[in-house]
């Protein structure tokens, strides 16, 4: 898949459409879990993505091949996504305290139903829903796609030392939300599990 | 919580990534402390999850990359009409010095020969 992607990527990179197309068929999907994780809703993720595609379209005879396509479209996807949640914010004049507690209104998620039998993984995606856009953004790219804290910074408009903060921020609400009774209750256990 | 477990509380989600970078002290209270090691196994725990999230594909509603192609052609009919236009400026410009050269050279012939005929006529 990578040596097809690169072979699409060439081919387009030398003004084949359609080969671009075949990119965008290609990778569409990921793109949209990205844009979704990051935005938290289907509407957004969905501008996101076609922002995303456009600018990879115009932007592409950039693209040196230093990363993986998929990771730099997950970068511009970061950035599209960080514009599209801060034209939200101006027009709905508020601003998310990062410590604020985790407002939940979907029963899905709900603290009474946590203990139905969900798996780790929807469990966490929906914690991650559940977090301020901003400190989703850092910990989505870092903790899930793996991109380094300079990229982070660079394509959220932000410093350095900022993406780390939200990033251990993220984490330690995502930890509360995840394993709320104290540790010395579950202690223990969990630190045999591991 | 004793106090020093409430430090290395906040340092955890720093250094699970990586606690053979952190400080001494702060591997040898982890070390000691079943607390603390209970704390770090639940965000290596929450890490864990999360990196496995990557390979999890969330599917979009029908007609998605159908309206990504479309922005993109139009995107391309845009660029092609924006080229087009540009040429035919830059022709027309390029036909505008054209003339506007020759204009200049008609000019400086028939003042050259109006200058020769008065020199003429003069002497």
């Amino acid at each position: 898949m990578p040596d097809e992607l690169a072979e699409l990527v060439a081919a387009a990179k030398a003004g084949d459409r359609k080969a671009f197309d075949a990119l965008v068929q290609a990778t569409y999907a990921h793109a949209y879990t990205v844009a979704f994780r990051l935005t938290g809703n289907e509407e957004d993720a969905r501008d996101v993505v076609q922002d995303a595609y456009l600018r990879a379209y115009r932007g592409l005879k950039r693209f040196r091949g230093d990363s993986s396509f998929s990771t730099w479209l997950y970068r511009i996807t970061a950035n599209c996504a960080s514009t599209q949640l801060g034209r939200r914010s101006r027009h709905r004049h508020e601003e998310l305290d990062d410590d604020a507690p985790l407002a939940d209104e979907r029963p899905e998620i709900d603290p009474e139903l946590r203990a139905s039998a969900e798996s780790d993984r929807e469990r966490v995606s929906a914690a991650l829903l559940a977090l301020p856009p901003r400190l989703r953004a850092v910990v989505v790219l870092r903790d899930v796609y793996d991109l380094p804290h300079e990229a982070i910074a660079a394509e959220l408009g932000i410093s350095e030392a900022a993406a780390k903060v939200r990033l251990h921020r993220a984490r330690r609400k995502l930890r509360e939300r995840l394993f709320p009774l104290r540790a010395e209750a579950t202690g223990e256990e969990d630190a045999r599990a591991v | 919580m004793p106090v020093q477990c409430e430090e290395i509380a906040e340092l955890l989600p720093q250094v699970v990534d990586g606690l053979e970078t952190a400080d001494h002290p702060l591997i040898r209270h982890v070390e000691s402390c079943l607390r603390c090691q209970a704390e770090l196994a639940q965000y290596r725990r929450l890490l864990r999850v999360l990196h496995q999230l990557r390979t999890e594909v969330i599917e979009p509603a029908p007609g998605l990359v159908t309206e990504i192609l479309a922005e993109l052609g139009e995107a391309g009919e845009r660029g092609a009409i924006r080229s087009l236009l540009s040429g035919r400026r830059v022709a027309y410009l390029g036909g505008l010095a054209v003339a506007a050269g020759a204009a200049g050279a008609a000019g400086a012939i028939v003042l050259a020969t109006r200058s020769r005929r008065s020199a003429r006529l003069a002497s």
